[in-house]
């Protein structure tokens, strides 16, 4: 029963017709507005569980496939599913946008329901990239959810959030145009919008390198790597925390996301090619922003280059399989590294998140971001204190905590192709918990050091239940990995078979 | 016995939970209430280790190896939660929870009128829970996970007074140093996943000797085995939990913690855990010479020079934290001489008899009124009597005097070091040697300082003087029992016996132990025959020097400073290693962290690439503004100029 359902679009249109009936209901509504936007972000995320619970770990093949044709004429269809890689995305996705409603609940005091409207109907969109197997319903997913982040950042953002947004909208505008060349290009040579059908097309090795480069252009600004991430502290600093939170915990991802669905299985020549200039990027990205983060002063600065140090962790574990492959060893780690990464990316989404809404508690009440402005908030909220400790722990990759699991598996892959790839991406565990630690030293520990610290108030049920939930969900990954790599096995699998079969044999082989 | 495994870990950790949320979220539970659960949990968890310790050692059981869950499966590895129950775990699951046991009845007196009481309980609960799950493991994954759950506990018990600035600097150095050697640590575990395909001990011990030709390229031109690099990885890690030098720093200033978990954690458990991993890892070591050279030559140096620090200290637990530093120097010495029995002997003992020093110079402290000076104590043996005749056994067994466990133990690792065949094993021998007139020199300065002597103290503290309560003497009495008793009884076994079977593999061209057993015969014959060694009379100079400066002349203390001058201020300065890592480190770290910030991405990336696009384009604009003038001659200049080009080009080309 429950299977017939087209859960994925369910999934992708609840959270947007609860969107536009937020809006309708609008601010004269009072809670009114607030408690649709609550309901529908809970109805999405029950929808999205038979996703997870219903899932078939045995295969590679897209489940929960949707496909009626939407614009003859150019053969694009409305075809939406899922496997392994991008089932756990989505689920984050509707997890994260329920605690970024609850989060906003009192803290919004200007035009809430916009503000509910714009996460609810992003979170559709966001779920629709991850969920889209047709090429053009991609971009127009991709390009639609940066609308409602822009309006966010643009009208409930901090004091520079006109710069922030022109440059976020420039930065990801400008990669994603080169991005529709290269689909479309696709779309000449396999003459359907298919990214499956992509996937199979032949490509020589020139087409193969210029649709790489197009693709990373794209998705290198959205995760972001180094050096194209200039605009990320900026964002999140302008931002309110709902929106960092979900740039942070879901945005980032679909550029690496991105990798995995385009760049490996539809230019494995050319990722074998430039796999040492992605293995470069991320290694920068690990020790360079490493060393950017430690000198910041502002908290929310701190943890955005505390993200781009641990997505370089992720796209490292992506492109280490060609540097396997050529040991000559089999390609025991490839997996190992790919699924480092996706967990990576999960969890991260779930730390980064955390850390952005409790900066959001502070925030909401000193009105300041400035690390030199708090110290010794343990005295007054012994209870976020906790909170904050166990997430900053998990930021810097305690075992026993999600942050762990995909650094180590990371970590562990790359020995496998370079022990000094290891020896950098290691350096994560020293500097990680160098800038976290320190920033909890000066933020929370210490004496009570100005009246404006002594006079605040601890966690309220609200904020408990946000924070809660996140740390249960950073333990449970941390104590018990298995049940989220489990249904990554025969996706990544089988995409590691795609990255490693070149297509120009198989274009000499069929011409 | 599966249950018994299990609630070995998970009696303290439930102890750890319900202290923990329930005295967090529901402060109605008391206090009684807290410590009972906790003490309960690690209580029931000792009970359970003498039973598994009772059924390896009498029933003769069989070690154990099993999976309790498993934590992950990628890429067709299984990663599992599991135990390895042997000999060598069940003496140490015995130390750990007899040592926690007492340590936590200790803390109802001298936690007693602290605020964060309960927090407290759940700290050590889970600390105590962290320990069993680390030398419990049967993977490298698990042991990884204790490694830093030890370490997370660690960091928030020296900050645990958090508004004190010196402890809240100290627990992050204690954690980033601590992350520095698990840097090394992490690369060993993925050097031997690459190599092993597996994180079990079992499968990477029966495959280590088939690795041994296995040589991995550092760098072009240079290849080392394979080996030697995972064990070299490791012991980084080991110099960072065991404090061996340069990773030592953190270990001094982690005193800022309360006194019990000076004891228990910085003294007695946690900080032997990279000994124990080094020994557990015996069949690795033993494949790796040089591996094992780096080890002695290490432990050499770290017992011989942080015991020296020990002699120019003021604070009480200062004292006490130098001579950890330098025990566990020698058991690092034992180490590398691969007596690996000789190391877990020394660590045992010095777990009983370390724990008792501290936890007797708590007693002080309490009587102190919370004061850590030595130069404003003195003559307190008159006012705590039992205080003072169990430090006095501890310092007994710490100076390895004959008959008391530290001799058994300390004896054999200068004996062992003695017959060691290694590359440093005689720079080592001669370290220890006169390691042992250093420990006695500190120790007893230490002893005659608080006990003997003028009373230094101010009037208030003098009226207010008496010994401690129950709970703080009863666990001193228990732990100087095993700290007299618990080598003589034990020595002839675990050195010379087998007693650890399998769990402690020496190849046969390296078995020192195996050598001197041949000297050897029963625990008091050795201990008369001691009076004829070296070590013997070295110990008694050092206590016969201790008591000729402190007790009878004080001025002889200047004087030696005076004639040694540079040697004293590089004590002073703890060889300036503290400023060492404050300003080329640290300091260094953060001038790089800010280059690349305002360098890098302020003025390279957004000012000149980024906003400098922008500034281009609008910089264009400017001069293209300037063409649009309006005049018509400027245009038909322009046009003309234009075609005389257009023209010329066409004629270039079609000639």
């Amino acid at each position: 029963m429950l299977a017939d359902w087209p859960l994925l679009s369910l999934v992708v249109w609840t959270p947007i017709v609860g969107g536009v009936l937020v809006l309708l209901a609008g601010d004269r509504a009072g809670t009114g507005a607030k408690r649709i936007a609550l309901a529908f972000a809970l109805l999405t995320f029950a929808l999205s569980i038979p996703l997870f619970t219903g899932f078939d770990r045995d295969t590679a093949l897209m489940q929960f496939e949707e496909r009626v044709p939407w614009i003859p004429a150019f053969d694009i269809y409305y075809h939406l599913g899922v496997d392994g890689i991008s089932m756990p995305l989505i689920l984050l996705t509707t997890f994260a946008t329920v605690l970024v409603v609850i989060a906003g609940w009192e803290v919004i005091r200007e035009r809430p329901a916009q503000y509910m409207a714009a996460f609810l109907v992003m979170e559709g969109l966001m779920v629709g990239v991850f969920s889209a197997l047709d090429a053009a319903l991609f971009y127009v997913f991709w390009e639609g959810m940066l609308i409602p982040m822009f309006l966010v950042i643009g009208m409930w953002g901090g004091p520079r959030r006109v710069y922030a947004t022109i440059k976020f909208f420039l930065y990801t505008f400008l990669g994603s145009v080169l991005m529709l060349v290269a689909l479309i290009y696709l779309y000449h040579k396999s003459g359907s919008f298919s990214i499956l059908d992509y996937h199979q097309v032949p490509l020589g090795m020139r087409e193969q390198l210029l649709i790489f480069l197009a693709f990373l252009v794209a998705f290198a600004v959205k995760v972001p790597m180094w050096p194209v991430h200039t605009w990320l502290p900026d964002a999140h600093v302008e931002a309110p925390t709902g929106g960092s939170v979900i740039l942070a915990a879901i945005m980032l991802k679909i550029g690496a996301y991105g990798f995995l669905r385009f760049s490996l299985p539809i230019t494995p020549d050319a990722s074998a090619a430039l796999d040492w200039l992605m293995i470069l990027l991320s290694l920068v990205a690990v020790v360079y922003i490493g060393f950017v983060a430690l000198v910041q002063e502002d908290m929310k600065k701190l943890i955005a280059y505390s993200s781009i140090a641990h997505m370089g962790l992720v796209t490292l574990g992506f492109f280490i399989l060609y540097t396997i492959a050529e040991r000559g060893s089999g390609l025991r780690g490839a997996a190992l590294g790919i699924e480092g990464g996706l967990v990576q990316m999960i969890s991260h989404g779930f730390i980064s998140g955390a850390l952005f809404l409790c900066v959001g508690v502070l925030y909401d009440r000193m009105h300041t971001r400035l690390i030199r402005d708090y110290g010794g908030v343990v005295n007054t909220m012994p209870a976020f204190a906790a909170f904050a400790v166990l997430f900053a722990m998990a930021n810097a990759g305690l075992p026993g905590t999600s942050g762990f699991v995909g650094e180590f598996m990371v970590v562990l892959a790359s020995f496998k192709a370079d022990p000094w790839f290891a020896a950098l991406a290691a350096t994560t565990v020293v500097l990680g918990a160098a800038y976290t630690l320190w920033l909890v030293k000066r933020v929370v520990f210490g004496p009570v050091a100005n009246e404006r610290v002594a006079a605040l108030r601890d966690l309220d049920a609200r904020e408990y239940v946000v924070l809660g939930a996140l740390a249960l969900a950073v333990i449970a990954v941390g104590v018990w990995p298995d049940p989220l790599t489990e249904v990554m096995h025969a996706s990544v699998e089988n995409l590691v078979q795609q990255a490693t079969s070149s297509k120009i044999q198989m274009l000499a082989a069929h011409p | 016995m599966r249950y018994v495994y299990l609630g070995i870990p998970l009696a303290p950790l439930l102890g750890a939970l319900v202290a923990g949320l329930f005295g967090a979220f529901w402060p109605r539970l008391g206090r009684t209430a807290c410590h009972t659960v906790a003490i309960l949990g690690v209580a029931v968890s000792f009970v359970l280790s003498l039973v598994v310790l009772w059924d390896v050692t009498l029933n003769g059981a069989p070690p154990f190896d099993g999976a309790v869950y498993t934590w992950m499966v990628s890429d067709g590895i299984r990663f599992e939660i599991g135990f390895l129950i042997d000999r060598l775990t069940a003496l140490m699951v015995t130390t750990v929870s007899f040592v926690s046991l007492m340590v936590h009845i200790y803390t109802i007196g001298y936690m007693h009128d602290d605020p964060g009481y309960n927090r407290f309980f759940a700290y050590i609960a889970l600390f105590t829970f962290s320990m069993l799950m680390l030398v419990m493991s049967n993977n490298f994954l698990q042991l990884f996970f204790g490694w830093e759950a030890v370490g997370l506990v660690s960091y928030l018990l020296i900050g645990f007074w958090y508004t004190r600035e010196s402890a809240i600097r100290a627990n992050l150095k204690a954690f980033l140093v601590n992350r520095v050697g698990d840097f090394g640590f992490l690369l060993g575990i993925a050097a031997i996943l690459a190599y092993f395909g597996s994180l079990d001990y079992a499968d990477v011990f029966a495959a280590a000797p088939m690795a041994r030709e296995l040589t991995m390229s550092l760098w072009p031109g240079v290849e080392w085995p394979v080996l030697t690099v995972i064990c070299v990885l490791l012991f980084i890690g080991a110099m960072g939990k065991s404090a061996q030098v340069p990773l030592h720093v953190w270990l001094p200033d982690s005193m800022e913690g309360p006194t019990p978990i000076s004891a228990l954690i910085h003294a007695a458990t946690m900080v032997t855990a990279g000994i124990f991993m080094v020994a557990r890892m015996s069949p690795l070591y033993e494949l790796s010479e040089a591996a094992l050279s780096l080890v002695l030559v290490v432990g050499a140096v770290t017992a011989f020079a942080t015991g020296l620090l020990g002699i120019v200290q003021h604070d009480i637990k200062r004292v006490i934290a130098y001579s950890t530093l330098s025990q566990l120097g020698y058991m690092a010495v034992a180490l590398g001489a691969s007596a690996y029995a000789a190391a877990i002997f020394h660590l045992m003992t010095h777990a009983f008899f370390k724990a008792l020093l501290f936890l007797a110079a708590g007693s002080v402290i309490i009587a102190m009124h919370h004061e850590q000076d030595m130069r404003k104590m003195g003559g307190l043996r008159r006012y705590m009597p039992v205080t003072y005749w169990t430090a006095l056994i501890g310092a007994l067994a710490l100076i390895g005097t004959p008959g008391f466990s530290g001799f058994y133990s300390k004896e054999h690792i200068i004996e062992a070091a003695h017959g060691a065949q290694r590359w440093g094993a005689e720079f080592a021998y001669w370290a220890v040697l006169a390691g042992v007139f250093v420990t006695a020199l500190y120790t007893f300065r230490m002893f005659f300082l608080v006990f003997h002597g003028r009373e230094r103290m101010d009037e208030h503290t003098r009226a207010h003087l008496r010994e401690s309560p129950k709970v703080v003497t009863v666990p001193l009495v228990l732990l100087a029992i095993p700290s007299v008793a618990i080598g003589a009884l034990t020595v002839q076994p675990l050195l010379f016996g087998g007693w650890f079977g399998e769990a402690l593999r020496v190849a046969p061209e390296h078995d020192v132990l195996g050598r001197l057993a041949a000297h050897f015969d029963g625990a008091l014959a050795f201990a008369a025959h001691a009076v004829q060694t070296p070590p013997f009379w070295l110990a008694a100079a050092g206590v016969a020097t201790a008591a000729v400066v402190y007790l009878w002349r004080p001025a002889l203390a200047g004087l030696a400073a005076r004639v040694a001058r540079p040697l004293y201020v590089a004590l002073v300065h703890k060889y300036w290693a503290d400023d060492f890592n404050e300003i080329v480190v640290a300091g260094g770290a953060r001038a790089l962290g800010r280059l690349l910030w305002k360098v890098g991405d302020v003025l390279v990336i957004d000012g000149a690439l980024v906003n400098g696009t922008a500034r281009l384009v609008g910089l264009a604009a400017v001069v293209a503004r300037q063409v649009q003038t309006g005049y018509l001659y400027h245009y038909a200049f322009a046009m003309l100029v234009g075609l005389l080009a257009f023209v010329s080009w066409l004629l270039a080309l079609t000639r």
